[in-house]
């Protein structure tokens, strides 16, 4: 039932959403495509906790994301990249 | 009043000038009307004062050290972290301890930008710099400008990842091990960790 | 880049000169530092995101103006009136005599 929905190597979008509580998704990565680096654990979801107990635990996915993606003009090389942390129900696969 | 008379005097630190701000009394406020309700007690607060700053670099150094020598633990350490560092009696329960490897040609730099989380009971306080408003807007940006900074020049053959610790992982840079350190102790290499170069914000260790 | 969901969000903005300067941490910061975890252990807040919601409510100007810990106090003392651990006037109250105790102690 926790089986993860992705796996390493696939190309995600995160989510572009403003939910009117807490989440743990920075703006700046907000409709971004990336690779799964790495699958991780399960987490109780940050939107839940607030009144409540975060739960059912998501699972959480290391994304991976060209820095030439994310900035115009960005300053560093082609193969410089951000990586974040980011809930499954935050991400869809890409094309 | 009788025990928080008697808790401000014994908490009171000369050196540091009394907490006036605003936030601090609102802080101080919240602190004595919970442990005055009895929520807690001034011998529990001084508990977790005590185990927490026993944390330090020097935990990260240890960690380091056995990963420089020991090459099947560095693979443990790398695949998953919290369960290797457990090996050496450490824990970080409930966060994903994870650990970044720098190489010749790979340069990782942590960041919070969301709220500077930071692995502190493993590795102590944060600095104040990676709290501030212009770390955590900047350096997921422009991180080679941000790291020339700091003193860390990079060419444009190393690549740079900025692990944005946005949700339940705590993470810790892997150094290089330094030249000419091969028949060091593990002991003498621990020493030579930094705080900086646990987070990113050093790539060159000084072994004089 | 999408809008900022609120002062807290700012990874990518425009920011100034790093101040590299070490700060000691203060006792009363320690405390605050504790007083959370204990907050944590003790059941009257269930898990960090919610110091973050905390945080993430204050107003910009709070947010810019207050110090790490300070925003963390702040934050605490909000959640824990809206739980209903504390009442506002129990706080409110509780300020004032700080600030009586610390003006009387002398300090600036």
């Amino acid at each position: 039932m926790n089986a993860p929905a992705f796996a390493v190597g696939q190309r995600v979008r995160i989510a572009d959403r403003a939910p009117p509580v807490h989440h743990r998704v920075p703006s700046y990565a907000k409709g971004k495509v990336g690779l799964i680096e790495r699958v991780c654990g399960l987490h109780g979801e940050p939107e839940k906790f607030i009144r409540g107990d975060g739960m059912p635990a998501r699972r959480i996915y290391r994304v991976r994301i060209p820095q030439s993606d994310l900035w115009q003009n960005y300053e560093g090389t082609d193969r410089d990249k951000l990586e974040i942390e980011i809930f499954e129900h935050w991400l869809e696969l890409a094309e | 009043m009788t025990d928080n008379d008697h808790d401000h005097s014994r908490t009171f630190q000369p050196d540091h000038a009394e907490p006036t701000s605003e936030g601090a009394r609102v802080g101080l406020a919240l602190r004595e009307l919970l442990i005055g309700a009895g929520h807690y007690t001034p011998e529990e607060e001084q508990e977790v004062i005590a185990a927490m700053q026993g944390a330090s670099p020097a935990d990260g150094g240890r960690i380091v050290a056995r990963a420089w020598t020991d090459p099947a633990y560095k693979d443990r350490l790398l695949e998953n972290g919290a369960t290797a560092i457990r090996e050496l009696g450490y824990e970080l329960e409930p966060y994903e301890f994870t650990v970044m490897e720098n190489d010749a040609n790979t340069h990782n730099v942590i960041v919070c930008t969301l709220c500077s989380c930071y692995p502190r009971s493993l590795l102590g306080m944060s600095p104040a710099w990676y709290k501030s408003a212009s770390y955590r807007s900047r350096v997921v940006r422009e991180p080679r400008i941000v790291l020339a900074e700091f003193g860390v020049e990079l060419t444009d053959e190393v690549d740079v990842r900025v692990h944005d610790s946005t949700a339940e992982l705590r993470y810790m840079v892997l150094p290089q091990r330094p030249d000419g350190t091969d028949e060091w102790s593990e002991e003498k290499l621990a020493a030579l960790i930094t705080r900086d170069s646990l987070i990113g914000t050093q790539r060159v260790l000084r072994t004089d | 880049m999408s809008e900022p969901w609120g002062p807290h969000d700012l990874g990518g903005q425009e920011g100034g000169p790093i101040d590299l300067a070490e700060h000691d941490t203060a006792y009363w910061e320690w405390q605050i530092d504790a007083m959370v975890r204990l907050a944590l252990k003790k059941g009257l807040i269930s898990d960090f995101a919610e110091l973050r919601d905390g945080i993430e409510h204050l107003t910009p100007d709070d947010y810019e103006q207050c110090t790490y810990y300070e925003r963390w106090a702040k934050s605490l003392a909000y959640t824990l009136v809206s739980r209903g651990v504390i009442s506002e006037q129990q706080l409110s109250d509780q300020i004032d005599a700080v600030r009586t105790r610390q003006e009387a102690e002398g300090a600036a």
